[in-house]
């Protein structure tokens, strides 16, 4: 009895974190997307939502994180193959895994400087002739830096995957006359499928939510759904209509993840 | 497996760190130029650093970050090895599922909601923005990521140990205190680095739950960044990159030395 008294004791500081922590804060959202920004019930939120205005930017925000998940998953797993074949593969990792410890805002800040209209990228662009361009500001410099930003967490999963790859399957498949090609299409890519997955739920979700870089490297050009959150928490101070753009959000995120399936993560 | 890589090979792999790392280096090149800006780069100086030195502000703002980090990596790390303990107990299959989907729920979450979900619970709460709201969300999304880390060292350890020490007749306690802590204490530090990291990095949350009075050094980077370029950042940012340098390599050590798979490993 009093063993039981004391474990029920112990379970309670992380009961207490996943109720107020993680249970209260979805339903307050949900519970905050039905009032106006009088303050009085309404469903207007779900109609605003559903008018072009709203559904053009959540179409053009998941236009944007799918380039960005594309490009990084097309970067990231060659990167993640040819890791595993170096000598001290997890050293090289490792350094992968790093620029991803810096700050996120100090890499952001980086890209301003580089990518700015007196900038290393504008004189290597008029050193090779084409001429001083607008870069910051502009589709091409968010989604260079969104890239560069995710990179590091498309490859850990795919490394992992690729590395508990058995080599004597790729043996057999080349002994059995598949060319480079054939291998890769029926038998690695089939067999990493899952670290791929998973490297795209850890870019996708953030990616639509991203907020900081469309206000510091796309100059408010582009707007994502965590932009618009935080528009309407933070400026415009429509809790409401912030809150139903949440739940949506939240919503994406479960579908997403019943699709990239599996408990296997990466980071 | 181990072939050689191909010349182009080699050359992507080289491409792709220089990408990763161009940025950070160029931010700690900037530091030391004494031209104010981050193009032309005119003389050597360490003007920079001094007056970092000397800005009381941000130096008050560092150590708010690193006090933030340091007490919620200490407390996340307390209450995540309680709930992976309670996770490990529990009988049932499904009551585990659901507690470990109820874990990583904000580690899935994107930053927006987590930040939007806990500025409406500490508004709703009455608790006023500032140091103990930044504390207690930091704290908040820092837990699963500690359970995450320590559960496998669990599930890993035999429970005969367990049986063993309770039949030589050790309490509860004792079995807790000299068994089952010491096994799991390389995934106690490595989920108590990851704490810190993530603490560290964190900007998106802290942003909205930040008042006017109090502020950490990724949302002071932000709004600097917004200002334009202030080669004190640069001077900051080379500083951190060196902090996150010693970080990681800690951190390194820390997983090798874990390596090696103790007494009673059940493999």
């Amino acid at each position: 009895m009093q063993n039981k008294f004391t474990r029920n004791l112990f379970f309670i500081p992380y009961a207490l974190w996943i109720a107020l922590f993680v249970i209260a804060p979805l339903l307050l959202i949900l519970y905050y997307s039905f009032f106006d920004i009088e303050g009085n019930f309404s469903l207007i939120n779900y109609q605003k939502f559903f008018t072009p205005v709203y559904l053009k930017m959540t179409l053009s925000s998941f236009w944007y994180a799918f380039l960005i998940t594309l490009i990084s998953l097309l970067v990231a797993y060659p990167t993640a193959y040819l890791l595993t074949k170096t000598k001290h593969k997890q050293l090289w990792l490792l350094l992968i895994i790093v620029p991803s410890w810096i700050n996120l805002l100090l890499k952001a800040y980086a890209f301003i400087g580089i990518f700015g209209t007196y900038g290393v990228a504008n004189s290597f662009l008029e050193v090779i002739g084409i001429g001083t361009q607008q870069i910051l500001f502009t589709d091409f410099s968010f989604i260079f830096v969104s890239v560069y930003i995710f990179i590091p967490f498309m490859i850990l999963p795919i490394f992992n995957a690729l590395d508990e790859l058995n080599p004597a399957l790729v043996y057999a498949a080349k002994d059995l006359g598949a060319s480079s090609w054939v291998t890769f299409r029926r038998v690695i890519f089939p067999l990493t499928i899952d670290g791929v997955k998973s490297g795209c739920q850890v870019v996708f979700i953030p990616a639509l939510s991203l907020f900081m870089l469309t206000r510091l490297i796309a100059g408010n050009r582009v707007i994502t759904l965590g932009t618009a959150i935080e528009q309407h928490f933070l400026v415009t101070q429509d809790w409401g209509m912030g809150s139903t753009i949440a739940v949506f959000l939240v919503i994406i995120m479960f579908l997403i993840m019943l699709v990239t399936g599996k408990r296997k993560r990466g980071v | 497996m181990r072939e050689n890589l191909s010349p182009g090979s080699k050359l992507l792999l080289v491409v792709i760190f220089l990408i990763l790392y161009a940025p950070i280096f160029y931010l700690i090149f900037y530091s030391f130029n004494s031209g104010g800006n981050m193009t032309n780069f005119e003389g050597f100086t360490l003007d920079w650093y001094r007056e970092l030195f000397h800005d009381t502000r941000l130096l008050i703002i560092v150590l708010n970050t690193l006090v933030i980090a340091l007490l919620s990596a200490l407390i996340s790390t307390i209450i995540g090895v309680i709930g992976a303990l309670v996770i490990r107990d529990l009988r049932s299959r499904q009551a585990k599922n659901t507690i470990l989907s109820l874990n990583n729920v904000l580690i899935v979450s994107p930053d927006v909601i987590i930040g939007a979900s806990f500025l409406i619970l500490f508004t709703m709460a009455g608790i006023k923005l500032g140091f103990y709201s930044v504390l207690l969300s930091h704290i908040a999304f820092s837990i699963p990521i500690v359970v995450l880390m320590v559960l496998p060292k669990l599930q890993e350890m035999s429970p005969t140990l367990i049986d063993a020490a309770r039949d030589l007749g050790a309490s509860r306690f004792d079995v807790l205190r000299k068994v089952i802590l010491p096994y799991i204490t390389p995934g106690i530090f490595a989920g108590f680095f990851m704490a810190l990291t993530y603490s560290l990095d964190d900007f998106a949350v802290t942003f909205f739950v930040t008042g006017n009075g109090f502020s950490t050094l990724s949302v002071e980077i932000y709004s600097l960044a917004r200002q334009g370029i202030s080669l004190n950042i640069n001077a900051l940012s080379a500083l951190l990159f060196v902090f996150t340098l010693v970080l990681v390599i800690v951190y390194y050590f820390i997983t090798q030395r874990n390596k090696p798979s103790g007494m009673g490993g059940k493999r």
